[in-house]
């Protein structure tokens, strides 16, 4: 099904476009996190789209492991960004 | 490790650990102080003395200290470099004495003394460095270690002062690495060597070689304080005057010369460096700079700035001397490294008795001073009268073998340079004494302090002028007795020719 | 017998686990574990020194799926320094986050809670990066890295060091998703992640440059190499002193590490030189703007990170030079000076970092201009700033003039002379930055009293300046035969 494998890789440039460049043109927080999420979902695709090797053979465990690596990655930093803003609205809020 | 390959390092260290130990102390003590700075400099005395001896056995004394491959530090000593060793660590013995008492009771003794005495280890390892890395490495330690005497007293005007001397220096040190480097890129290591190591260059090199020299040239004349990379030397001045002494006698000024005749004959190699009219660019450089000295000394009347452009013009007559091809000229030169050590030094202790005790700065100041300071006026004269090449003082000895040189090599017109300084030298050096011997005391110093009351000053500031004025005399009185400078510097040139 | 390399990394690890279960006992467990870490970092270095390369294997299940720690020359070398940098930072920490003296819990105090788990975590995430075999963990540990060297430059929790840090945090990210995006580039090409299997069947073409352009693109947002260093200065000079120092001298020289292996383990060999001269070019423009910056800069702490932009340039420059010379010795020296300029630049900007930080403690703040009563006063951090200084001028003794002398004359000798006039420029400029500090010391302030006032905090920085201006430069030849185990030669 190299077509699924194509669509996915696909689907995952395309996010991973849309990503950085809503990133680097978007100057609120949030925007930029959602953005920079969006971004690691696009690389996520890729990777599970590599790791596709047919119907009948189970797929490569090394590429889930990036991906669920990267997820527990994005997860804390999206948290501590989170943290950092909060603590510059409660600023603001003095 | 023999006792051979430890000397030169141990010879380093005298100076650099008691420098190292002096800045942990406390400022209040004096004693402790005292007894590091001074036990450094004569167990450093002691062992130049067996340095000094062994080398006219003719034993090597070498260490060698791999920094990288390719980069070697050495630590050598031959003739050149011991005349060197001797003088600066002699002075340094002298310069202590008097810098303890000159500081007497001033702030930031410890950042002082611990300064001091790198300074006068990096100078020793410049006499002692084997090759051109060593010798770079020492000339910039030294730099960064004279910035803060300089600075010490930490006016303005010191700041400024400081600031300029960083600059100048900072910028030669760069220029001297980029030679130092291209050299050794297209040569390979540069050891110093008797005789040179460009003899055998390939013809392509040449038109680079030359180029090189001239940025080498460069990077030395700041610290030999060549028109026009001399700026610093007056500004310099704000520096306390064991330090004043320190520039323009010991280090500084010294390590600059003293480069320029390392490379002129142990890397170019003074054949080759005459073949390619090197020497003749040397001279022409050498000569615009001592009567550019001499006549900026004539229009000073703050004492500091006169004795400062005096030192722009004697030094270079080390150079004038590497210029000259043959060896009498060179002996000239050489000796002169010397001879001018030991007569401005005792120009730099005699101006700063008469400034910590009667507040004289200015030469127009200075009437009727005699009287009131006998010993230190006469050292002076001393100093004054050997600078302007009186006889019997030693720089007369340094300006007739200048001029012999100069006569046999054909150099006529090098004649016509030390007839016109030395008349410029007594027309700014003979005023003064006229001054302080033969004009009337003023009624009031402009700053009188009481320092002793057995002397004119107190014994620390009032001996160390009166013993090198003393060695001024003896180098030109005695001049060939064994073990004298003269013989000494005929030893170096009898080899560098080879003869 | 547990394996030192485990231990380097395990050691930090469970000291952050546990100064978290036992906060009121922190600085002691904390420096506990910073010198058994530093013992376990130390002992890699020797290791490598007596046997060679060292390899570990955790989980059992062999290459290519294990877990696989590994420890060359030039591992062995930023682990040593890493080490050292590392335990004088714990050292300094202690003194820095002190309880108030009253018992009442203070703003200060929760930084110095929050400051243990996250320096420790920090050290133990670049032990493993310096230790990793393979893409995959080299991507995990600069993560943690990254997460945790944000977490600790907020600690202050001022405005601008949180918006500092909210930046850096973001643009490593973004470094790090590129970096994961070249490494799915090369699994998909070559199916293995591991460095050592990858260099003997990557080929050049469009995939292997795609994905270096991608991996050490993302590492050199990380490094805050010019153009993309603008994160870089107010997230180095608004943290806490301590992580100061640990941000500059070590974590962006992890950042650097990683680019230098994989250019020299995978794609050094298959890269035209035009993307090493690209390299050099950025790291010229770095040196000039960066010492530039600094130049200028009204504070102490934005001067050293400023300080740092340039530094880093200095390091790039060896890339076009690596590339260019041929094998042999003098590629060999380039290298060992390249290493050894890290070395070196690890060393003092740590010591400036921390004697910044006692000055601005002393004076309440760290503006150039009006530090001299704080400058003297504080003969030993004042000295500290010199040492480090002489060695980011790279003046002789220190280990940036062998480096600075090894690129020059290997410059002259490959004919590239465009490479001296832009060392020497920044070696003036640096010159100019350093002594506009120590200019300051000199005035008319009352003498100090002795020589150092606060031995706990002023020793380690002093070492550390004495370490980076005087023994690295003497004592180069050591590394020589370090790196001789995996990397030259």
């Amino acid at each position: 099904m190299i077509a699924t494998q194509l669509l996915y890789v696909g689907c995952g440039i395309l996010l991973l476009i849309l990503g950085l460049w809503s990133f680097l043109v978007h100057p609120p927080l949030l925007r930029k996190l959602i953005a920079i999420n969006v971004m690691g979902a696009g690389v996520f695709h890729i990777l599970v789209a590599i790791a596709y090797r047919g119907i009948d053979t189970p797929p490569d465990p090394v590429p889930h492991a990036l991906v669920l690596t990267g997820i527990v990655v994005a997860v804390s930093a999206t948290a501590l960004a989170l943290a950092f803003g909060q603590r510059l609205d409660r600023d603001d809020d003095r | 490790m023999s006792l051979d390959t430890l000397l030169p390092i141990a010879i380093v260290s005298s100076s650099l650990i008691p420098g190292l130990l002096i800045f942990l102390l406390k400022e209040e003590s004096h004693r402790l102080r005292t007894l590091l700075n001074m036990s450094g400099a004569l167990v450093k005395l002691a062992l130049v003395v067996w340095l000094i001896l062994g080398v006219y056995r003719g034993q090597v004394f070498e260490s060698r200290w791999t920094l990288a491959p390719g980069l070697e530090l050495v630590l050598s000593a031959d003739a050149l470099s011991v005349l060197f060793v001797a003088l600066s660590t002699l002075l340094w013995v002298v310069t202590t004495v008097y810098a303890i008492g000159y500081l007497e009771g001033e702030p930031n003794r410890s950042r002082f003394f611990g300064f001091f005495s790198i300074c006068v280890s990096a100078t020793v390892g410049i006499a002692l460095s084997g090759n051109l890395l060593t010798f770079v490495i020492f000339y910039e330690i030294l730099t960064l270690a004279t910035y803060p005497l300089v600075a010490h007293r930490g006016t303005p005007d010191a700041a400024r002062g400081a600031k300029v001397y960083l600059a100048y220096t900072m910028s030669g040190g760069a220029v001297l690495l980029i030679g130092a480097i291209w050299l050794q890129s297209l040569v390979g290591p540069v050891t110093f060597t008797q005789g040179g190591i460009l003899a055998d260059a390939p013809e392509a090199l040449r038109p680079s070689l030359i180029v090189i020299f001239f940025v080498l040239l460069a990077g030395l004349g700041v610290k030999a304080a060549l028109v026009p990379f001399h700026g610093w030397l007056p500004q310099a001045m704000v520096a306390p005057a064991p330090v004043s002494a320190l520039l323009h006698a010991v280090a500084v000024v010294k390590a600059g010369a003293f480069g320029i005749i390392r490379v002129v004959y142990d890397v170019y190699g003074v054949e080759f460096a005459h073949a390619n009219g090197l020497l003749f660019a040397v001279g022409i450089l050498a000569s615009i700079t001592i009567l550019y000295g001499s006549v900026k000394a004539l229009t000073q009347d703050s004492l500091k700035k006169r004795l400062a452009y005096s030192t722009v013009s004697q030094v270079s007559y080390i150079a004038l001397g590497a210029s000259i091809f043959g060896p009498i000229a060179t002996i000239g030169g050489v000796v002169h490294l010397v001879h001018q050590g030991v007569m401005k030094i005792t120009l730099f202790f005699c101006a700063g008795n008469y400034a910590e005790t009667l507040g004289i700065h200015k030469v127009s100041e200075m009437d009727g001073v005699g009287r009131r300071m006998p010993w230190t006026s006469l050292a002076f004269t001393l100093g004054a009268l050997g600078m302007i090449g009186v006889p019997p003082v030693a720089g007369f000895i340094s300006k007739w073998y200048l001029g012999l040189g100069a006569a046999g090599s054909g150099a006529n017109w090098v004649l016509l340079i030390l007839v016109l300084s030395s008349l410029l030298n007594a027309a700014y050096f003979l005023p003064i004494l006229f001054r302080a011997w033969f004009r009337p005391e003023p009624r009031s110093w402009p700053n009188e302090h009481v320092r002793s009351g057995r002397f004119e000053t107190s014994g620390a500031l009032l001996w160390p002028p009166v013993i090198t004025a003393g060695l001024a005399l003896a180098a030109g009185v005695f001049a060939s007795a064994p073990f004298t400078p003269l013989e000494w510097a005929a030893l170096i040139a009898e080899r560098e020719y080879g003869r | 017998m547990i394996d030192s390399l485990v231990l380097a990394i395990l050691a930090p690890l469970l000291g952050a686990v546990a100064v978290t279960l036992l906060p009121s006992q922190a600085p002691r467990l904390g420096l506990a574990a910073a010198v058994l870490a530093a013992a376990a970092g130390l002992s890699v270095t020797a290791g490598v020194w007596t046997n060679g390369v060292l390899r570990s294997e955790l989980g059992g299940w062999g290459v290519p799926l294990a877990i696989a720690l590994q420890a060359d020359g030039l591992s062995a070398a930023l682990l040593g320094m890493s080490s050292l940098v590392a335990l004088s930072v714990s050292l300094y920490a202690v003194g820095y986050f002190k309880p108030s003296a009253d018992g009442e819990p203070t703003a200060d105090d929760a930084t110095a809670r929050h400051f243990w788990p996250l320096w420790l975590l920090l050290w133990s995430a670049l032990n493993a990066l310096f230790l990793a075999g393979d893409l995959f963990n080299l991507y995990v540990t600069l993560e943690l890295l990254g997460l945790s060297a944000a977490a600790l430059g907020a600690l202050t929790g001022s405005r601008e060091a949180v918006e500092a840090n909210l930046r850096y945090l973001l643009v490593g990210l973004l470094g790090s998703l590129i970096y994961l995006l070249g490494v799915a580039l090369i699994y998909t090409a070559y199916g293995v992640l591991d460095i050592g299997l990858l260099a003997e069947i990557v080929t050049p073409g469009p995939v292997a440059a795609t994905a270096m352009a991608l991996m050490l693109g993302g590492l050199m947002l990380k490094a805050a190499l010019f153009p993309l260093h603008f994160w870089l200065p107010p997230a180095h000079a608004n943290a806490p002193a301590p992580v100061s120092a640990a941000l500059s001298a070590l974590v962006v020289k992890a950042a650097f590490y990683l680019v230098l292996r994989l250019w020299l383990d995978l794609f050094g060999p298959i890269t035209p030189l035009s993307a090493a001269n690209l390299l050099g070019v950025l790291g010229a423009a770095a040196i000039l703007w960066g010492s530039w910056r600094a130049l200028r800069a009204e504070r102490l702490k934005l001067l050293a990170a400023y300080s740092t932009v340039a530094q880093m340039g200095y390091l790039f420059i060896g890339f076009p030079l690596i590339a260019a010379a041929a094998p042999g010795p003098a590629r060999d020296n380039l290298i060992a000076a390249v290493v050894l300029l890290a070395l070196t630049h690890g060393f003092a900007k740590a010591g400036l970092f921390l004697a910044a930080g006692m000055v601005k403690k002393t004076a309440g703040h760290d503006r150039i201009d009006d530090l001299g009563g704080a400058a003297q006063a504080l003969p030993a951090a004042t000295f500290t700033i010199g040492l480090a200084g002489v060695a980011l001028i790279g003046l002789p003794p220190s280990g940036t003039f062998v480096a600075k002398w090894i690129m020059l004359e290997q410059s002259l000798i490959m004919g590239h002379w465009w490479w001296v006039p832009v060392i020497m420029l920044g070696t003036l400029l640096a010159i100019g930055y350093v002594f506009r500090v120590l200019s300051r010391a000199f005035n008319r302030e009352p003498t100090p009293y002795r020589f150092v006032s606060d031995a706990r905090a002023e020793v380690p920085a002093l070492l550390l300046g004495a370490l980076a201006a005087g023994v690295l430069g003497l004592a180069a030849q050591p590394l020589w035969t370090l790196l001789l185990h995996g990397v030259i030669g």
